[in-house]
């Protein structure tokens, strides 16, 4: 009796600390889903991102303090907006003016601005898509390499901790912070502006920012090292910032064609591992388990791009090879003529070894084994390809099909020695011994 | 991950209100929270679904198909509409349903059901494919 009577407070004490413990969930989730926008502002007023970064945490900690007694305020990413701009004029006063550059930041915080959470919801309608693309920009750019733009990218607009980054590149946090104090500090050096550039330049600088966001659903997509194939949260991360690009530049064809591509290779995620883990090729995949929502969202960017005349981009391009996959409802109705054709296209606008291997593949399978054959061996001595597990992976497949089992083994081992991915190795051993066995 | 909300049905939502007033600005107030979802990268998809009046069931038991033309009675139990939304997790559906118009005239209810993900079918990560990542990564965290 004793025991039950003394463990009734603590019973109680543990319900009010659960109760306060998932109002300061909530609140973090408010603050997640402004947390974006809300750097993205400060980044641009401060012109300092470590600043707007310290700012917005600052709000989040006003907020848990505020919000459980007050209500979560019916606006609250103008009231985060509010808070943090308030603390940032209280620092730079501090900091007595000491500078011309923190006098005109004060201008620009205060000056005529009202102040008022309403003013501020008014002005973020407007302006916050534009400021957030604005972020999205200055993390991708070209002055920071592209492993550090894909890290600061995640941490500023994905929301992502370093922690997490570190464990979906198979880094380490060191490392990935390191990575990401670099590119700010690259950033504030070139004085990059948080804005969208203008002009001639949003052509580059759009082209780095989509570089940025197609590397990071690859890493979660055929994930270049480990031994496991896919990294689905990483790819989730890239097919949302496509979709708030999309959304914020509905006219740019190769936004959409970069969305298209991303919804429909994500479609194949859970077709393209079998049940033991191992790597299914797409013409072998069970179509069932592709996700026909997100075929039917790709297929829509996809009409969009292609009526803005952004056919031949090379996003675009791609996004069409894949979507001729998808529109396929087996593996033999493929329009194998249409991805020949579209890699033809795709080897002009975007010329590449890897591109001249694969329009090899899409020949073979249009036009037999020995037209990819013919392909493949003018680009054998390729540079870029000497490594490259899928080079002699396609030619032992080309040479399969001519029925040369012999000359396939060793073009399948040869593959199996370079593949990156322990289950890619194996699935071109298990070729290479049917090769054997067969011959 | 990947969520269901659905819409409640009401009686109101049930009777297939004709277009009010007050009607044309819960319209404009959802517009403006779907462009929201939109721009956050949130939405995948969502739609209206009319009254029951207009669907039909198909009851099973055993060999027998029987159907059922609608309406059907407990608007509480019925659908009005979905949205699918991709989320990083539970909290922020219930951050974002929040913010969610009121939907209905009158008292209505949202309701956000997780879809299954590959990890819910999770014997293809075998503890051996885990221990081995953690391996790798223990590996990497010394460079």
């Amino acid at each position: 009796m004793p025991a039950a009577t003394l463990a009734l407070p603590t019973m109680l004490a543990d319900n009010a600390g659960m109760a306060a413990d998932e109002a300061h969930r909530a609140i973090e989730a408010v603050f997640r889903i402004e947390r974006a926008r809300l750097i993205a502002a400060l980044a641009r007023s401060t012109r300092d991102v470590d600043r707007a970064e310290e700012l917005a945490q600052d709000a989040l900690l006003t907020a848990l303090t505020e919000w459980p007694e007050s209500g979560v305020p019916d606006k609250p990413g103008a009231w985060l907006l509010a808070t943090a701009k308030r603390r940032a004029i209280d620092g730079f006063r501090r900091d007595m003016m000491r500078t011309r550059k923190h006098a005109e930041i004060v201008r620009d915080l205060d000056g005529a601005h009202d102040m008022s959470a309403e003013t501020i919801e008014a002005a973020l309608d407007n302006e916050l898509g534009d400021e957030l693309l604005g972020l999205i920009f200055a993390a991708c750019h070209p002055v920071i390499s592209p492993e550090a733009r894909a890290a600061l990218t995640l941490r500023l607009v994905g929301g992502l901790t370093t922690e997490e980054i570190a464990r979906a590149f198979l880094s380490n946090e060191a490392t990935i912070a390191q990575r990401i104090v670099r590119a700010k500090r690259a950033i504030a050096k070139a004085g990059v502006a948080f804005a969208v550039p203008r002009g001639g330049e949003l052509a580059a600088r759009l082209g780095s920012v989509l570089e940025v966001v197609y590397l990071i659903f690859n890493e979660g997509y055929s994930a270049t090292a480990g031994p496991s194939l896919v990294r689905p949260p990483l790819c989730a991360e890239a097919q949302r910032l496509g979709r708030i690009l999309a959304a914020l530049m509905p006219e740019e064809p190769e936004v959409l064609g970069l969305l298209a591509l991303m919804e429909i290779q994500a479609s194949r995620l859970a077709a393209r591992t079998g049940p033991d883990g191992g790597f299914v090729p797409l013409t072998e995949q069970n179509r069932a388990r592709w996700d026909q929502l997100l075929i039917r969202r790709g297929l829509n960017a996809l009409d969009r791009a292609e009526a803005l005349g952004g056919a031949d981009g090379p996003y675009v391009l791609q996004a069409a090879l894949g979507a001729c996959h998808a529109r396929a409802r087996r593996s033999r109705d493929t329009d194998w003529v249409r991805i020949a054709a579209l890699y033809d296209r795709l080897e002009q606008v975007m010329p590449s070894p890897v591109v001249e291997l694969n329009r090899a593949v899409a020949h073979s399978m249009a036009f037999g084994p020995e037209a990819g054959l013919r392909l493949v061996d003018g680009i054998a001595d390729a540079a870029a390809l000497r490594n490259y597990a899928p080079l002699p992976a396609a030619r032992g497949d080309f040479l399969f099909r001519a029925g040369r089992l012999a000359e396939a083994g060793e073009a399948f081992a040869a593959a199996a020695v370079l593949a990156g991915n322990d289950r890619e190795r194996d699935y071109l051993l298990t070729r290479a011994t049917l090769c054997a066995d067969g011959s | 991950m990947r969520v269901m909300v659905f819409v409640k049905a009401t009686d109101d939502s049930e009777r297939g209100l004709p277009p009010t007033e007050e009607m044309t600005g819960m319209f404009e107030a959802m517009g403006k929270f779907n462009e929201e979802l939109v721009h956050a990268g949130v939405m995948i998809d969502g739609d209206g679904l009319k009254p029951s009046s207009a669907g039909k069931r198909i009851a099973f038991d055993g060999a027998s198909r029987t159907v059922i033309d609608g309406p059907f009675a407990e608007a509480r139990e019925l659908v009005a509409g979905y949205w699918v939304w991709e989320v990083k997790d539970m909290d922020e559906a219930v951050a974002w349903a929040k913010r969610c118009p009121n939907p209905m005239p009158g008292p209505s209810e949202l309701e956000i059901r997780p879809f299954y993900e590959m990890e819910d079918f999770g014997e293809a990560v075998t503890p051996e494919i885990a221990e081995r990542e953690q391996r790798l990564r223990d590996q990497l965290a010394g460079d």
